[in-house]
């Protein structure tokens, strides 16, 4: 069996990613990653008249770049696999609609880039389909208006909160000789420790990201520094502590090859107190900064976990705490 | 099953452990900045008076209140009332003027949605609560004042 263990899937044929692409909004355009990003949209309408489309016009134009990044037709695409934070993941389907490939939706919250990674490595490693476009999106806007209160009111952010942020990104996996190689993945459970306040994301979501990352070193026996780099997608600065914390109890010290989305994505002077958030964080950094060090050697074995808390605003209003998820995705150099 | 207590222990590590926010700044933006907008509410009264000095107290109160709502959904409308709302807090809440952005957010917010479903159907998610409980409050006020 290609499986290590209870939870992590080996993939002996390599997928390999052939083409990736990353747009991202104006506020992140301004943040650290600025240089790395394929591109930087100044306006975070995207030509549209509300911010659900404008985050399905996102995502759409994302795949769109990403397909002919890895010098594709769009009728040449095997299968989509694509989610959002939207009710319904409304913005990829609609992405799906307009670009007719046969689609699956994924929702993992903010986790989805992992999620549809490691289901478009299974589909491309069995080669069940040739190529598997894997994408996802989140927009500030829309999140802020399905999730917390409108743009407009004079409410104050409490300190532990996060910044949605606005981006996308996309990556296609194929059978290739070469490029980077999606070797493995690790799909979590789903964690719950009771937090409640879902102005407490990152405190949230680490309980999950430990659960899927020490369950991936058990599968593989690997030590954490067999890593050049363990990249967390949205925990922000309190919830990447806490991770660091409750794997240390456990034995895992995680040291400087340790990073969060989250914690990076935003310079200190933009005020998001914890950092950001949201299913476009991990994806767009792992789709500009992670592939690109990759590509030039600088990075060579990275664990990419994306973690998203599973909660809707009814379960929130009813009392229910919040439960959390995050899967685990291995990628190796040219081999 | 859910481990009740590891729940609570984590629970008490992250409050030790999350950042909270400072009262006594919090507080300082509140005061001063709410205290500006009464202030700004009595200069319009006290300005309404003079000009027109038949108008008696009570009306000119009322002509200061819906002043303070134009200018508070004004502001709203181009974006400046929630820059006021992220630093003063509690102080750009409670005044009329935090009532009126209460209203006219969602309203621009659910616009795209619709008039009736929409706009006017959404307006109230924030403000609704505060009215029900006003009008519960005034008739437990109003029978209480009845009885004695």
């Amino acid at each position: 069996m290609n499986r290590l263990g209870k939870q992590t899937f080996v993939f002996n044929n390599y997928p390999r990613v052939i083409g990736n692409y990353s747009v991202v909004g104006p506020k992140e355009g301004k943040g650290n990653f600025a240089q790395f990003f394929d591109e930087i949209s100044d306006n975070d309408l995207f030509g549209e008249k509300s911010y659900e489309k404008a985050e399905s016009k996102m995502i759409e134009y994302t795949i769109t770049q990403a397909i002919a990044n890895a010098k594709l037709k769009p009728d040449e695409v095997d299968v989509m696999l694509a989610g959002d934070l939207m009710n319904q993941i409304t913005s990829s389907s609609f992405a799906a609609r307009s670009l007719s490939i046969p689609y699956a939706g994924m929702f993992g919250a903010c986790s989805t880039m992992a999620e549809s990674l490691c289901i478009g490595a299974c589909l491309v490693d069995g080669g069940y389909v040739s190529n598997a476009v894997c994408a996802t999106g989140s927009h500030f806007s829309s999140a802020e208006k399905q999730f917390r209160y409108p743009l407009e009111l004079g409410t104050q952010r409490p300190p532990t909160s996060q910044w949605t942020v606005t981006g996308a990104g996309c990556t296609v996996l194929a059978r290739n000789d070469s490029g980077i190689a999606v070797t493995s993945a690790t799909i979590g459970k789903v964690v719950d420790w009771g937090v409640t306040d879902a102005n407490n994301m990152g405190a949230a979501m680490a309980p999950a990201a430990f659960d899927t990352i020490a369950t991936h070193l058990q599968d593989t026996g690997r030590e954490p520094d067999y890593y050049d780099l363990i990249l967390t997608g949205d925990l922000g600065k309190l919830g990447s502590e806490i991770l660091m914390d409750l794997l240390e109890y456990k034995g895992y010290k995680l040291g400087k090859n340790y990073s969060d989305c989250g914690q990076m994505i935003y310079a200190n002077y933009q005020k998001t107190f914890m950092g950001g958030s949201g299913c476009g964080c991990g994806a767009s950094i792992l789709n500009s900064y992670v592939l690109q060090r990759m590509r030039s050697g600088h990075l060579k074995n990275v664990l990419f976990v994306a973690t998203g808390a599973l909660m809707s605003t009814v379960s929130a209003q009813q009392g229910e705490s919040i439960p959390c998820i995050a899967h685990g995705v291995v990628l190796k150099g040219d081999l | 099953m859910q481990d009740l207590e590891r729940n609570r222990k984590y629970n008490e590590y992250v409050t030790s452990k999350m950042a909270k926010t400072k009262p006594w700044p919090s507080l300082f933006h509140a005061f001063w900045v709410g205290g500006l907008i009464c202030l700004l509410g009595e200069l319009i009264k006290d300005s309404l008076m003079y000009f027109f000095p038949t108008m008696t107290a009570d009306v000119a109160g009322v002509w200061e209140s819906a002043i303070l709502i134009f200018i508070a959904s004004f502001l709203t409308g181009v974006g400046v009332y929630d820059r006021i709302g992220a630093y003063a807090g509690a102080g750009s809440i409670v005044p009329i003027t935090g009532f009126s952005n209460s209203i006219a957010s969602p309203a621009m917010e659910f616009k795209r949605e619709g008039i009736i479903f929409g706009l006017c159907a959404k307006m109230f998610v924030i403000a609704g609560p505060v009215i029900v409980i006003g009008v519960i409050a005034s008739i437990v006020a109003g029978i209480l004042g009845l009885i004695f």
